[in-house]
């Protein structure tokens, strides 16, 4: 118990100095977890991916359509439970600033697929019933207050033109990890007036979405949608939903790495800091612990005295760190549009890897210290000045 | 300052690590603006559809493109036939030499393109046959792509496409595209219509002329005529943005931390040296100069970070990366790159840090009074 009083009393010996390490630590776990909260953002699609659902694109590469004419084939294949489609439709909302997914898809199929997109029952009908009426995700009737009724006029680029869809509906997501900033409208009131105006390009959907019975028989089901269609013209690629997603992470994978990089600098930052701090002390108190040693004080107090103290000033200010990042990422989200990242939480695996780091740090910093003041002779240790 | 040779050392580390990261972002983002910046041309002039974020979005159809190419500044060749290429992009799949499949330009070109664009030579092989499914590839993707050398063959669209060549445009983003005869792929992907249309201006500084000509006509009001160097720099603009936001967000507070580095130390620095601020002080100099002093020591030690910081960021110049570029969705290839300004601005950084650490105790250290300085030994 005397070593803890002794612990405390050192590290308050120095007020500010010890005060201005754990704001230093605090500040750089807070950074660190803002750095892994945006790296967890990117794989948020493939920890919300389905194992149930497979996703059949044109081979060649995604901005590739298919022919229409897939789904009932697609459909007609065992164990094949619902098949919908999506169609990647872009444009412009008021200027090229104001991105989020605008998606023509199949109103029959496409809330049997995606289960994680709740809608009220009467929006649902209503939704159906129009043809160029559009459902839009809650958070984007938050960012631009779209509310029932509204008319969303958008101007195509992939389809060129000014077009304008109905709101008649406002999808929830089912739980935080669901993005709710997309936008859905009819694929068929899409294709109506390709075949108008471009009748070369009708009848052609951006990629298919298979719901299987069983997601352990995922491989064997791609493998015979794309023997289907091996040699035409649309060649296919099916792949699970989580592998599709991958491939989008792996293509960024760069900044993947130039982050989770930084987040290694900043424990490093900290570890200067908290070391810094350490060795100072440590080098004021040569005496002291010259006089401890006299004393016969062991080895193992003086580790426990040095070490204590370390462990203390890294906890507080991982603690610190760790109570004021939740905040801190909260005004980062607020801060970038929500269509930027539309999942940003700061998941359980972020909060123990900035406590664990505290902790290293903490250890890491007191050896130098501790084995000066191991090594110093006793002699030598009473006769330093400062 | 000599005294504390490793608290010191600590110190200038750190400072070191912070500018070190935060030179890296600004090369970073510089890279990618200097590779797309470098792709375009100022005598060029690219039209895309008006609303379309990138080329692969955009449609023009070719009765459209013969009504821009009857324009007036247009440059003609020898024989009469105006420098241009209405060129369909398009992206395929391909696997990449570390695994994993990424995103490739395709680009359909015509005859006039070498001259539409000089910076852009063969580097091996020959160019493709005119007529033949034959492709050549930009030289940072032979590097990073399996499969992408010449004699290779590439497949899509239902067809088998050799390799014959390697092109070398000097960094630009050319060196991460495909391209192929424009008719063979038109045909092999079943379209009819470019995606832009690239041409020369028959003389400089004659684009406001040439636009509002192409803006009087009531045919081409979907579409955009712009400088083709200012179009790619926009390409650029949201992963250079991006980076460079993220980047500077994440160094300032960064650079929070290392600054209270540099404030313990010069603390410390303070308090050991307060028997020679009250001798110096007892010999006459102005608490203004112990100020002074204090605070040149402690920017003194930044900059050093600094320099040492930038140093081993210049060597980043070495290395290139090839990612995903997020405004055209396909893979881009461009190396570190350090102007004047990332240099100026990484020391000023420093300084900063060292200016703002160290305020605080030289302040105390002019503070101190003469006696007690002097007695506290």
């Amino acid at each position: 118990m005397k070593v803890f009083k002794l612990i405390l009393k050192n590290a308050l010996r120095h007020k500010l100095r010890t005060a201005l390490t754990i704001l230093a630590i605090a500040i750089a776990v807070m950074a660190f977890g803002l750095l892994r909260t945006v790296v967890t953002a990117w794989y948020a699609g493939v920890d919300a991916s389905a194992a149930n659902r497979l996703i059949t694109r044109q081979a060649i590469s995604f901005i590739f359509p298919l022919p229409y004419s897939y789904r009932d084939q697609i459909a007609k294949i065992p164990s094949v439970e619902q098949v919908t489609y999506l169609n990647w439709f872009q444009g412009v909302y008021i200027d090229k600033n104001q991105f989020f997914a605008r998606m023509a898809v199949d109103p029959e199929t496409v809330f049997d697929v995606y289960p994680e997109f709740l809608l009220e029952p009467e929006q649902f009908q209503a939704f159906k019933r129009e043809r160029s009426s559009c459902i839009v995700g809650a958070d984007l009737a938050k960012q631009y207050g779209f509310k029932l009724g509204d008319i969303i006029p958008i101007e195509g680029d992939i389809y060129p033109g000014s077009w304008q869809f109905v709101v008649r509906g406002i999808y929830k997501p089912r739980d935080k990890t669901v993005d709710g900033t997309q936008m859905f409208f009819h694929w068929q009131y899409l294709d109506e007036r390709v075949r108008k105006e471009s009748p070369d390009r009708a009848g052609q959907v951006g990629w298919y979405v298979i719901r299987i019975a069983d997601p352990a028989q995922s491989g064997a089901i791609s493998n015979q949608v794309d023997g289907l269609f091996k040699n035409s013209r649309a060649e296919t690629k099916t792949e699970t939903e989580r592998a599709f997603q991958q491939g989008f992470i792996a293509a960024a994978g760069a900044f993947i790495t130039a982050m989770n990089f930084m987040s290694f600098v900043i424990i490093g930052i900290i570890m200067l800091v908290v070391g810094n701090t350490m060795i100072m002390s440590a080098r004021e108190r040569t005496r002291e612990y010259a006089v401890f040693k006299t004393l016969g004080f062991s080895a193992g107090h003086m580790v426990g005295l040095i070490l204590g103290e370390s462990m203390l000033i890294s906890m507080l200010g991982g603690g610190l760190g760790l109570f004021l990042t939740f905040p801190f990422v909260a005004g980062f989200s607020a801060a970038v549009p929500k269509s930027f990242f539309p999942i940003f939480n700061i998941e359980p695996i972020t909060v123990i890897l900035g406590v664990s780091s505290a902790l290293v740090v903490g250890v890491i910093a007191s050896i130098f210290p501790i084995q000066r003041a191991l090594t110093t002779r006793i002699v030598d240790g009473l006769r330093h000045t400062g | 300052m000599g005294t504390r040779r490793l608290t010191t050392g600590i110190t200038v580390l750190g400072v070191a690590l912070v500018v070190f990261v935060f030179a890296a972002v600004l090369m970073m983002a510089y890279g990618v603006q200097k590779t797309l910046v470098a792709t375009g041309s100022d005598q060029n002039v690219l039209v895309a559809r008006k609303a379309a974020n990138g080329e692969i979005s955009s449609i023009i159809d070719r009765e459209t493109a013969n009504i821009i190419l009857t324009l007036p500044h247009i440059a003609k060749s020898s024989d009469g036939k105006p420098i241009a290429s209405g060129e369909p992009v398009v992206i395929i799949n391909l696997d990449k030499v570390g695994g994993g499949l990424s995103n490739v330009t395709v680009r359909g070109v015509s005859l006039q393109v070498f001259t539409l664009r000089p910076q852009v030579r063969l580097k091996e092989g020959r160019m493709f046959t005119w007529g033949a499914r034959e492709l050549v590839t930009g030289v940072s993707i032979a590097k990073n792509f399996a499969g992408s050398q010449i004699g290779n063959v590439v497949r899509f669209a239902g067809d088998n496409w050799t390799v014959v060549g390697i092109l070398d445009s000097d960094g630009s983003g050319f060196d991460s595209e495909m391209w192929g005869d424009v008719e063979q792929l038109l045909d092999a992907f079943n379209r009819n219509a470019y995606s832009t249309l690239t041409f020369r201006l028959d003389q400089p500084d004659v684009f406001t002329e040439f636009a509002s000509a192409f803006n009087k006509e009531p045919r081409l009001q979907q579409f955009e005529p712009k400088i083709e160097r200012r179009f790619f720099e926009e390409q650029s603009e949201l992963m250079a943005g991006f980076i460079r936001i993220l980047g500077i967000f994440i160094t300032v507070i960064f650079s929070a931390g290392a600054t209270i580095g540099a404030m313990i130390t010069m603390y410390a620095a303070v308090a050991n040296r307060t028997v020679e601020v009250g001798t110096l002080r007892a010999l006459g100099f102005r608490r203004r100069s112990v100020l002074a002093a204090f605070l040149a020591e402690s920017i003194l030690l930044s900059l050093i970070g600094g320099l040492v910081g930038l140093f081993f960021a210049s060597f980043l110049q070495l290395f290139s990366i090839s990612t995903l570029n997020f405004g055209s969705f396909s893979e881009l290839a461009f190396s570190f790159a350090l102007s004047p300004s990332i240099v100026i601005s990484s020391l000023l950084f420093a300084v900063a840090m060292g200016l703002v650490g160290g305020f605080l105790p030289s302040v105390r250290a002019a503070r101190l009074n003469i006696v007690s300085a002097l007695r506290s030994a």
